[in-house]
């Protein structure tokens, strides 16, 4: 059996699934000790299961703790950051573009060195071995433990970061070192940025994981804990503390993949409606679109292959306002049970409406009896049109799809979307997100530029394929299990020649024991 | 003379994008270089062709290469430099300023960084008004200004220079130099008197780039739908209103191009407009009948945001408005049809000005 548990901002959701079926599933408040509210879910879906703990043969979290932490600017580290590539990119720094009260929070200490490569394999400039030497000391003498190596074109060729990273170490026996290459793709500041943030969350993450290891052993329970990541797969516990910036867009992951799971759908449209927004996400392979724009992150811009979602104003908790009519974007969101009309409260809202109108019976529904017939209906239109319109902006073609609903707002989605081929609200919906963690796969990718000159294009996309695979091997899945889910090629413009970027995505299933 | 500052270089860098007519490289890499040289060395100094003497030397700069490798290996800030003074050494001449290229896209900006670091005037016009793809697509070359000497820099310190029997040549040749220098590099031309150039190049485009960027980023604060705005700021038409149904991509000798394929909504609904790509957007025909071609101004806007849509970002199910407006009339001459026009581009229709449809 394995738990799946989300770590939410306000709520932390937790499932006990046996295989394929949901046992039991709990939501409590999240604490501000994370240890505490996680002991609390485990015991909530443990307690009421009845089940004894040895029967748990893995625990998985998905948390959004990383990156609240750096969107507050608490509990970061000071860092350093060597970027290999001189004497190319003198003219942009190292964070040259975060804000400053973050880049001043972890010390803006940065370092240019010789390095890099071109896009087609070739030096930029040739490894100084002793450079990095100087370098590593100069780090050393600040006590600065927390180090990011970049290196241009190092999603092309890793090796001046790994042999960089080699001296670092050397130097700094305890250091701690995050590699661009590990982190990113195609886009050096972007892939420098992740590699930055990540090294500074580092500290924060082996206490956090540490303190996950410790909810665990207070439950009793002996089984591998793993943290979800950005593309909905799984990294071990020891692989996050190393990785922990691989979280960030774990939320939004987690539920459209419980959606696929809950459904058996993985072609579909995705409608995750919480108490204040919606989330619509499109499901491709049963993994969630990663968008193609660079995703800012607490004023820092990545790239990561963060899931492209669109979000509304409706939840739940979305206000009415009737002259003009209007619903949303204000919502009395985590408040709902205590301001919204039908639990007591003074103030309308959707789910207000949909009680109204007789199609759900929650709380108390004379205390809506009095709202008009014409409100309602022109409540429910707008919802329409809103989800509507949302839905079909996220369509890959004007082929109907079928439309997954999933959140604790699900009960506002009570019309057939436009463009829909079926409309699937599945059992467990509130907990999707809990269930997405539980049921997560492994995965590796290759993001690289191809010469087209010296390979034909088969043979680049089997080379693709192939390291994406062995990445995914590597990652923990069963080879037999591996299968190439994404693949995307990109010519790149204004170049005469073949360069194309190829990018190629693996998954499988966990390998147990 | 006004100056440029980092709020002004937001709002060029905006309207630029929209110039750029859905190509020219994202502006993002090009502005982040122009607001670090600002910081290091001071707002520059913007003048009009008008405040410049006759015989004051002119020589643009500009990136040469993929925009993607751009984004990886970012230059060296000496190498477009470098291309500059090697210009001025070759002709043996002080030069007085530098100049955009292409308004449109990342090469309005990157030659503020040129500029800043040298302490050296910027003037108020380019070669396009908007973004092309190729080095010969330039009003100068109209005027019978030689692209060279043509200066192409890397980092490393390399600096080819070049003599070339015309501006098509420049090109090719320019084009292999850039790939053997790693797909990217920085590149001075076109040296021009600001007489020559009150006759060749297109005035003000900074400041209209400026203006446009202002609008959208007003009616954005005022949470107005700023595509009404930025219309008329460019002095443009609506085309159509619609949503993106099908996008069809194909790679041509280097170059991306496609079509995309948009269902009208609105007033528009019921018909259908093909918008034709290379790099930029090149023409729009509506149920199967040409519209509008190049050289005018095909910008594609969200619907909501009023963001320029480039053509690597078109994809199915965006809700957009595609307005058209005028390029400069210098385009309008068979000189310069005959560089930039519909038949360059393969399209075998007369080109006619889009106010003469729309106005």
């Amino acid at each position: 059996m394995r738990i799946g548990i989300d770590v939410g901002g306000t709520n932390t959701d937790a499932v006990l699934m046996d295989g394929t079926t949901v046992v039991s599933s709990t939501k409590t408040p999240t604490t501000p000790n994370v240890t505490d509210g996680i002991t609390t879910a485990l015991r909530g879906v443990i307690d009421e299961s009845g089940i004894d703990v040895s029967a748990i043969d893995g625990v998985m979290i998905g948390t959004t703790h990383f990156t609240n932490a750096v969107v507050e600017r608490k509990h970061l580290t000071e860092t350093a950051c060597i970027r290999l590539g001189l004497p190319a990119t003198v003219c942009l720094p190292p964070m040259v573009d975060w804000p400053d009260e973050l880049r001043d929070v972890i010390g803006g200490h940065y370092y240019l060195a010789h390095g890099g490569h071109e896009f087609d394999g070739r030096e930029i400039s040739a490894f100084d071995e002793n450079e990095i030497r100087g370098i590593a000391q100069q780090i050393a003498d600040k006590g600065i433990k927390a180090v990011a190596i970049s290196s241009v074109f190092s999603p092309v060729n890793t090796v001046f970061e790994e042999q960089a990273a080699a001296i670092v170490q050397d130097v700094i026996p305890d250091a701690s070192l995050t590699l661009s290459s590990s982190i990113g793709r195609i886009g050096l500041l972007e892939r420098e940025n992740a590699a930055i943030m990540n090294a500074c969350l580092r500290e924060l993450a082996i206490r956090t994981i540490e303190g996950f290891k410790s909810a665990l052993e207070t439950m009793n329970i002996d089984a591998p804990f793993y943290m979800s990541q950005n593309d909905g797969t799984l990294m071990n516990a020891d692989f996050a503390k190393e990785y922990p910036v691989l979280t960030f867009a774990s939320g939004p992951t987690n539920s459209m993949r419980g959606a696929a799971f809950l459904s058996g759908l993985k072609d579909a449209i995705v409608v995750d409606v919480g108490g204040t927004t919606t989330d619509i996400g499109v499901l491709q392979h049963g993994f969630p679109r990663v968008a193609a724009l660079a995703v800012d992150i607490g004023g820092v811009r990545t790239n990561f292959r963060m899931p492209d979602t669109y979000s509304i104003g409706l939840g739940g908790g979305s206000i009415i306002s009737t002259d003009p009519l209007q619903v949303g974007p204000q919502s009395v969101g985590y408040e709902l049970t205590t301001k919204g009309r039908i639990f007591g409260g003074d103030v309308l809202t959707t789910t207000d409406i949909i009680v109204a109108s007789g199609k759900e019976d929650i709380a108390d529904q004379s205390k809506v009896a009095d709202v008009a017939a014409d409100l309602i209906a022109g409540v429910e239109d707008a919802i329409e049109e809103m989800v509507n319109i949302a839905v079909d902006r996220m369509k890959t073609s004007a082929t109907p799809v079928p439309v997954i609903v999933v959140g604790g707002g699900s009960i506002l989605i009570q019309r057939d979307v436009a463009g829909s081929s079926e409309m699937v609200k599945p059992d467990h919906y509130p907990v999707a997100n809990a269930i997405g963690a539980a049921i997560a796969q492994v995965g590796g990718e290759c993001d690289r530029i191809f010469s087209l000159a010296e390979m034909n294009r088969d043979e680049a996309l089997e080379q693709a394929k192939a390291e994406a695979s062995e990445k995914a091997v590597a990652a923990g899945a069963d080879a037999s299990s591996v299968e190439i889910v994404e693949v995307e090629e990109v010519p790149l413009a204004y170049l005469p020649g073949n360069a194309t970027r190829i990018m190629v995505k693996a998954v499988g299933n966990l390998k147990e024991g | 003379m006004r100056l440029i500052t980092e709020d002004i270089l937001e709002d060029i860098a905006l309207g630029a994008a929209v110039l750029g007519t859905g190509g020219g490289g994202d502006p993002y890499i090009g502005k982040l270089m122009a607001r670090q040289a600002i910081r290091d060395y001071g707002p520059i100094e913007l003048y009009t062709l008008d405040e410049l003497d006759d015989d004051d030397l002119v020589v643009p700069t500009a990136m040469m290469g993929a925009p993607t490798v751009m984004v990886e290996k970012m230059p060296n800030g000496d190498d477009i430099v470098n291309a500059f003074q090697a210009v001025g050494k070759y002709l043996g001449k002080p030069i007085r300023a530098t100049m955009s290229i292409e308004a449109g896209g990342l090469n309005s900006v990157v030659p503020m960084y040129c500029a800043a670091r040298l302490r050296m005037p910027m003037v108020d016009c380019d070669g396009m008004g908007r973004a092309f793809p190729e080095i010969q697509m330039v009003t100068h070359t109209i005027h019978g200004i030689s692209a060279t000497p043509f200066a192409l820099s890397d980092e490393r310190g390399n600096t080819v220079i070049m003599e070339t029997i015309d501006n098509l040549w420049t090109e090719r040749f320019a084009r292999s130099v850039t790939v053997d220098m790693g797909a990217m590099a920085m590149l001075a031309a076109y040296p021009a008197t600001a007489a020559e150039l009150r006759e060749a190049a297109v005035p003000g485009t900074i400041t209209q780039a400026e203006r446009i960027g202002q609008t959208i980023r007003r009616a954005r604060v005022q949470e107005e739908n700023p595509v009404e705005t930025v219309r008329q700021a460019v002095g443009g038409y609506e085309v159509f209103r619609g949503k993106i149904g099908d996008v069809q991509r194909r790679t041509e000798a280097g170059f991306a191009k496609g079509d995309a394929y948009i269902e009208g909504i609105d007033d528009y609904a019921g018909r259908k407009l093909q918008l034709s790509f290379q790099n930029e957007h090149l023409a729009v025909r509506i149920d199967g009948e040409f519209k509008v071609t190049v050289p005018d101004l095909i910008a594609v806007l969200d619907i909501d945001t009023g963001e320029p849509i480039t053509t690597e970002g078109l994809r199915y199910g965006f809700r957009v408005v595609v307005i058209a407006f005028p390029c400069t009339p210098k385009w309008r001459t068979p000189k310069g049809l005959e560089l930039v026009g519909p038949r360059y581009f393969g399209y075998d229709v007369d080109y006619v000005p889009v106010e003469e449809r729309y106005g």
